[in-house]
């Protein structure tokens, strides 16, 4: 089954200011959708109007073609949101974490030990996430992200604090995800090379 | 590969999923469960000191003071139901999660209840002896604050949920719940008053019981919808 997100002249205003106008794009399984924009460009808002946190101006967002609002469940059954912010709690550990996570969203077979190990951070199993490095709990977000069995991946400025090798890491899993049939929206302000269909949507 | 619904979730996962986190992350911060009730405890014991200690006079304000002060102790561990979820951006992360809203907050709800309501409840008699109170009317004493805790804690999600996005709502919270919360002291208080004076109180327990399922069943909607509101 192939899925579609696509969204239809996009705008939103926060108060009397226009953030962006306009917007529209269509992404199919195996495309990545680069976000581009300089800081204070509508990004992050563009990604929380797509999730359904913010209330658009104009326009709609569609989910194999119905529109998001009517089918909010299914919707959200179907994605992963990596925020800006990581959204774990400080004082549980990561596998408290993780087991959390796995009780609100689709589970892919993939077993916790192996995406620890490929993430690089099977050794911090026992600690709480309050002692671990910034870059550390971001690979932990993306244990999120991997663990979940949903074609949809969003991604807001995913290589935050991350070193060398997580932020390539972060490109493979990508790659991996979009070969699997999967789809991702990434809002990035660095260029990213990827051997994958990719679109782009500009924000001024 | 493909990807299907047919391994979501059931409806209630995330609902037992939350409130689970949640009583582990008080475990972890006892302090959060703690503060609330040794305010009541204190509040409480420092009454009789302040009044006097004749015995005529303690049984006269002890249901009052008692419900006082647990009105009180409920509106300030309210206070923190989502705010370290909103700050630590796990609020949002529930927010774009496929389980209901309404379900989610009451997991929260819940959780708030077992390690603020439960305690107050189960402190009380404790408290009460010091208002020189009979068996029975420690028993009516406790059933009230069960039932009223149980609407207070439901209420307050309402409120916190609302406040959740602007800092520093303590004062707002309380303004906001307080007229709704009105009902549960005056009937919660004037019940336990009614059994001291060895007065049929039951009408009071059912009103409360009544007031419970009602705000059981309505206030999960509308913490769903202020956490949106909130969260835009």
């Amino acid at each position: 089954m192939t899925s579609q997100l696509s969204a239809e002249n996009l705008t939103l205003f926060r108060g009397d200011r226009c953030l962006f106008r306009g917007v529209s794009f269509a992404l199919n399984s195996g495309e990545l959708l680069i976000l581009e924009g300089s800081n204070g460009s509508g990004k992050t808002s563009l990604m929380r109007a797509i999730v359904g946190m913010l209330d658009l101006e104009k326009g709609a967002v569609s989910w194999n073609g119905m529109p998001v609002a009517e089918q909010r469940q299914v919707f959200h059954g179907a994605l992963v949101w990596t925020a800006h912010r990581v959204g774990l709690k400080a004082d549980l550990t990561l596998v408290e974490n993780l087991r959390f996570e796995a009780a609100l969203r689709p589970q892919g077979s993939d077993g916790l030990e192996t995406v620890l190990e490929r993430l690089e951070i099977s050794r911090l199993k026992p600690l709480p996430l309050r002692s671990l490095s910034a870059g550390q709990q971001r690979r932990v977000a993306l244990a999120r992200m991997l663990l979940a069995d949903v074609p949809l991946w969003l991604m807001d400025e995913p290589f935050t604090n991350l070193d060398r090798e997580g932020r390539a890491l972060v490109m493979q899993l990508v790659k991996e995800h979009l070969d699997k049939g999967g789809m991702c929206v990434m809002a990035a302000h660095q260029d990213v090379e990827i051997d994958a269909p990719v679109k782009k949507v500009i924000l001024q | 590969m493909t990807y299907s619904e047919r391994h979501m979730p059931g409806l209630l996962s995330g609902l037992i999923a939350v409130a689970r986190r949640d009583l582990l992350l008080a475990w972890k911060r006892p302090g959060d469960v703690l503060n609330p009730l040794f305010f009541f405890a204190m509040v409480c014991t420092l009454f009789p000191l302040a009044v006097g200690p004749s015995a005529d006079q303690l049984t006269f304000s002890g249901p009052g003071v008692l419900w006082v002060a647990a009105l009180l102790a409920m509106l300030i561990s309210l206070n923190s139901l989502f705010i370290s979820d909103f700050d630590d951006g796990s609020l949002e992360q529930l927010l774009v999660s496929p389980q209901p809203l309404p379900l989610v907050g009451l997991g929260k709800t819940i959780s708030h209840w077992l390690t603020s309501g439960l305690p107050l409840v189960l402190v009380s008699p404790i408290v009460a002896i010091t208002y020189r109170m009979p068996g029975d009317v420690v028993i009516v004493l406790m059933m009230t604050l069960t039932l009223g805790t149980i609407s207070l804690s439901l209420l307050g999600s309402i409120g916190a949920a609302l406040t959740v996005g602007l800092h520093r709502g303590t004062a707002l919270l309380s303004l906001l719940i307080l007229p709704l919360s009105m009902p549960v002291l005056i009937i919660g208080a004037n019940t336990v008053s009614l059994a001291a004076g060895n007065e049929t109180y039951s009408a009071g327990i059912w009103a409360l019981a009544a007031y419970a399922v009602g705000t059981l069943s309505l206030a999960p909607y509308a913490t769903a919808a202020a956490l949106r509101i909130s969260n835009e």
